[in-house]
């Protein structure tokens, strides 16, 4: 049978790949910029439009970090404006489980949902550092090793506390006076090792049950997380060699959740550059990477990994002699991608082989190993490989991330998705209202 | 000094007394659906009213104070308020949006940032009413403290005041790293200076460093400044300590004076308050609650109050004053009570959307004719409406 594509749109923001000093290049901030991406998404029957979370600006050498985008909106704010400006397009927001409390993300889900019509989506993610915990009153970090553990009961209570409400309660029955059909609609507790809590939850069931519910970590514990009580995962992984392992990998993993393979899609990160022939996209895309990775860039980028200020270093020069530092990092602060780094000695033996054999400088490197375009092509080379993807099981679908805001996503969506639609392997209508019905979930039962 | 009155409307549920619900116009299916808020904020809109609040709490709607009441003839279930105002800010151009946020349990880094992007979906309209949280109920949500059951205890007593001192403090050091993460961007902070790669100044991004008693944070905030600066605080006051609140921390305080001589006893301490926060030059409004009942005449409208009570099997009681009669009638009140010094009214519709409707299309008119109230918006921010200046940036150095 052919797959289906699923094709989402991440909003631009806080990393290198998005191109801000393009004189097409808007607010990362302003309403406006995000309505127009909705719309090009909506356009597109995209599944969902997709926020990122930092809840610390980053610093790089004690200082704030400023060569790439700096600053983005609230998540639920901007998310339940879209609701307004937008009628199919789920609405996915990365939340931290560090360092929010259930209850109130539990109401705030329920909240989204009901303010879209069953639109909302929960990427769980697990930032723990005491860095970003300096935002916060409880001033809370955890041990690394805790923040699965942290992670896995705050979405079960989360669950507990949207299942306190069946979806029968609310009957508003102006005749007899029933409001509730039930005085305890509501009620829950909860007690383990993170959260201690009881009471009675208060919002109704939402259109969905609950959001759909995202995992983006990388690790063993993340997967096995994932695969678990995940119904989607944004991967890293979007070539075809490490799509299919890492899809292999995790959807292997559900049988002993007794969960079905279709019961989790796998939608990794993706960028890309149209030209109106592969030519012509190969030149834009090497300007591109230009753009993304300027010598500056390339060295705190390789300051990632050195966790040394390599700022006397010529980006146009070789890689440092000098080895990494390892252990703490003390560097880069507030990013993920330090956070997933384990093993900085045998990245850097890596480099150093890749440079060496292509003749490469720092800055040529780093364009090399950190900026590649996932589909660069014309429209119709585009949409097969995308559509090759899919069939051959590399992923479920793509996270689109244009390096352009807001404009960025038009030219996929004005050239490609009528290539794939063409293909008969993408929708030219929403098929359902909810963000479930749209991903092709399995609807949630009613709670016991 | 304009003379117009300013005039917001408090939006809960079906309406203020619990049985509005089972009214005739009303859409008790309909209240976790946005529709029904659009229309609702829509037509305070059509009444050029400077704002709407919308209440909130972090539990379930009760009559007991210190926890869940097991009713099920009255509303329950409600949404979160901010998400609410965002949602509707899209769809309205010139009223100002102001969300309710519990203080007591919520992080003030993820509210500020929350309010930040309402004033960037709302094109500057945002505010936040700052909201307390005695309830041990509530506090169970969170497990993370335990608070006295403040309602039970008479307010009179040490014990009690203590504690209150203690929340409110907090609510204090909550707006204060509010208004600092507001700061922490300058306006100008984003440069995008092709030349030298930098997307923002870093000299314009400021480190808030708060220390207080019960929590510190660090910033900047990760949401640049918003539109107005300063999206609009406000409190709901009723004695002493947080008349204080209102004194120090915020724009616009609501209270509830029982009679003319109340409301300049009221005005008098909040505005001592200010004062002694070394804040004297500033403006805070202080504007009247007041529970309405509104019809074209006066017996319509007490009958509909006698039914509603029979209907909820008590008569209606509130912290703040009920006024059951006409619009005119109204009118003159808050013309009366203005004299004491009061600068506005939030009035709490007693039922959704009849009294919204007595309000804006019976209040209004009335008190345009005697030329106390505005006839079209002169401002296109929340604060440019309240008379407001844009406030300096506290960490800006030219
Ligand atoms: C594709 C992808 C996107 C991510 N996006 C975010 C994000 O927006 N915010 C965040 O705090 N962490 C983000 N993360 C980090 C992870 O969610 C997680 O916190 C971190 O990787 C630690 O988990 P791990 O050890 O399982 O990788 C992302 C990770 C991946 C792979």
């Amino acid at each position: 049978m052919t797959k289906q594509v699923h094709l989402a749109a991440h909003f631009p923001g806080v990393n290198n790949t998005t191109v801000w000093s393009d004189p097409a290049a808007g607010s990362h901030i302003e309403f406006g910029s995000f309505v127009r991406f909705a719309e090009a998404a909506e356009r597109g029957k995209f599944d969902f439009l997709f926020l990122a979370e930092g809840l610390r600006l980053r610093e790089q050498n004690g200082a704030i970090y400023d060569l790439d985008v700096v600053g983005r909106p609230d998540t639920f704010t901007v998310l339940a404006a879209l609701a307004a400006v937008t009628e199919h397009l789920g609405l996915a927001g990365t939340i931290n489980s560090t360092f929010n409390e259930p209850y109130e993300v539990a109401r705030q889900f329920a909240s989204l949902d009901h303010l879209s019509g069953g639109r909302a989506a929960w990427n769980v993610v697990t930032s723990w550092d005491a860095f970003t915990g300096e935002n916060f009153r409880r001033g809370g970090f955890l041990a690394q090793d805790q923040r699965y553990e942290r992670a896995r009961t705050f979405l079960q209570t989360v669950t507990e506390l949207l299942d306190s409400w069946r979806g029968d309660e609310v009957v508003a029955d102006q005749q007899s006076g029933v409001f509730l059909a039930d005085p305890d609609a509501g009620r829950f507790a909860h007690s383990d090792a993170h959260f201690d809590i009881a009471g009675r939850f208060d919002v109704p069931r939402s259109p969905q049950g609950r959001p759909v519910v995202f995992q983006a970590g990388d690790s063993e514990e993340g997967r096995e997380f994932a695969a678990s009580a995940a119904d989607a995962i944004f991967s890293r992984h979007g070539t075809k060699e490490a799509g299919q392992a890492f899809y292999t990998d995790v959807k292997g993993r559900l049988e002993k959740y007794g969960r079905r393979r279709e019961d989790l899609l796998i939608l990794p990160a993706a960028t890309f550059v149209i030209g109106d022939t592969d030519a012509e996209a190969a030149e834009l895309a090497a300007e591109v990477r230009k753009q993304q990775v300027s010598g500056q860039t390339a060295l705190r980028k390789l300051e990632e990994v050195w966790n040394r200020d390599l700022s006397g270093y010529d980006p146009d020069g070789p890689l440092p002699e000098v080895d990494p530092l390892v252990g703490e990092h003390t560097v880069a602060k507030g990013r993920a991608s330090v956070r997933m780094n384990r093993d900085p000695l045998a990245v850097a033996r890596d480099w150093r082989e890749q440079a060496e054999a292509k003749g490469l400088s720092i800055r040529e490197l780093m364009i090399e190993v950190s900026s590649r375009q996932n589909f660069i092509g014309s429209a119709a080379t585009v949409a097969e490989q995308i559509d090759d993807l899919v069939q051959s099981d590399a992923s479920d679908g793509f996270i689109l991330v244009p390096h352009l805001t807001p404009g960025g996503l038009d030219p996929f969506v004005d050239a490609v998705v009528p290539l794939l639609q063409e293909r008969g392997v993408y929708r030219t209508e929403y098929p359902g209202t909810t963000l479930r019905d749209n991903l092709g979930l399995p609807p949630l039962g009613a709670p016991a | 000094m304009s003379t117009h009155l300013h005039l917001a409307v408090a939006l809960d549920g079906a309406g203020w007394h619990p049985a509005a619900w089972r009214e005739p116009g009303a859409r008790p299916t309909e209240l976790l659906t946005p529709r029904y808020w659009v229309d609702l904020v829509q037509e305070a809109e059509r009444g050029l009213l400077d704002l709407v609040t919308i209440e909130d709490g972090l539990s379930l709607q009760s009559t007991d104070r210190s926890g869940p009441d097991g009713r099920t003839d009255q509303v329950r279930g409600r949404l979160d308020a901010v998400q609410v105002a965002a949602r509707v800010a899209p769809l309205t151009r010139s009223i100002g949006l102001v969300p309710t946020a519990v203080v007591t349990h919520t992080e003030p880094f993820h509210l500020s940032k929350a309010i930040a992007t309402l004033d960037y979906v709302s094109t500057g309209r945002a505010g936040v009413r700052v909201k307390v949280s005695g309830s041990p109920a509530e506090a169970a949500h969170f497990g993370r403290r335990t608070l006295p059951e403040l309602g039970s205890l008479d307010p009179a007593d040490p014990q009690t005041q203590a504690a209150l001192r203690e929340l409110f403090d907090e609510a204090a050091d909550w707006v204060e790293v509010l208004r600092r993460l507001w700061d922490s961007w300058e306006d100008d902070a984003e440069i995008r200076d092709v030349a030298t790669g930098r997307f923002v100044d870093r000299e314009k991004l400021h480190y808030i460093d708060f220390e207080g008693r019960s929590f510190s944070v660090k910033g900047p905030s990760i949401t640049p400044r918003p539109p107005q600066g300063q999206p609009v605080v406000a409190a709901l006051a009723h004695q002493a300590i947080p008349f204080e609140l209102v004194g120090r921390s915020a724009d616009l305080g609501f209270v509830t004076p029982a009679d003319r001589a109340d409301a300049g006893r009221v005005v008098g301490e909040v505005r001592a308050a200010q004062q002694a926060a070394g804040r004297a030059g500033e403006t805070v409004h202080v504007w009247g609650d007041l529970v309405v009942f509104l019809d074209d005449d006066a017996a319509t409208a007490r009958a509909r109050r006698e039914r509603l009570d029979e209907t909820a099997g008590a008569a209606y009681t509130s912290d703040a004053l009920v006024f059951t009669g006409t619009p005119a009638e109204l009118a003159d009140l808050l013309t009366d009570w203005a004299a004491a010094g009061l600068t506005g009214y939030r009035l709490r519709p007693a039922a959704l959307p009849h009294d919204l409707r007595q309000v804006t299309t019976g209040l209004v008119p009335e008190l345009q004719r005697r030329g106390l109230f505005r006839t079209a918006y002169e401002a296109d921010t929340l604060r440019g409406l309240l008379g407001l200046p844009r406030p300096a940036n506290r960490y800006a150095t030219v």
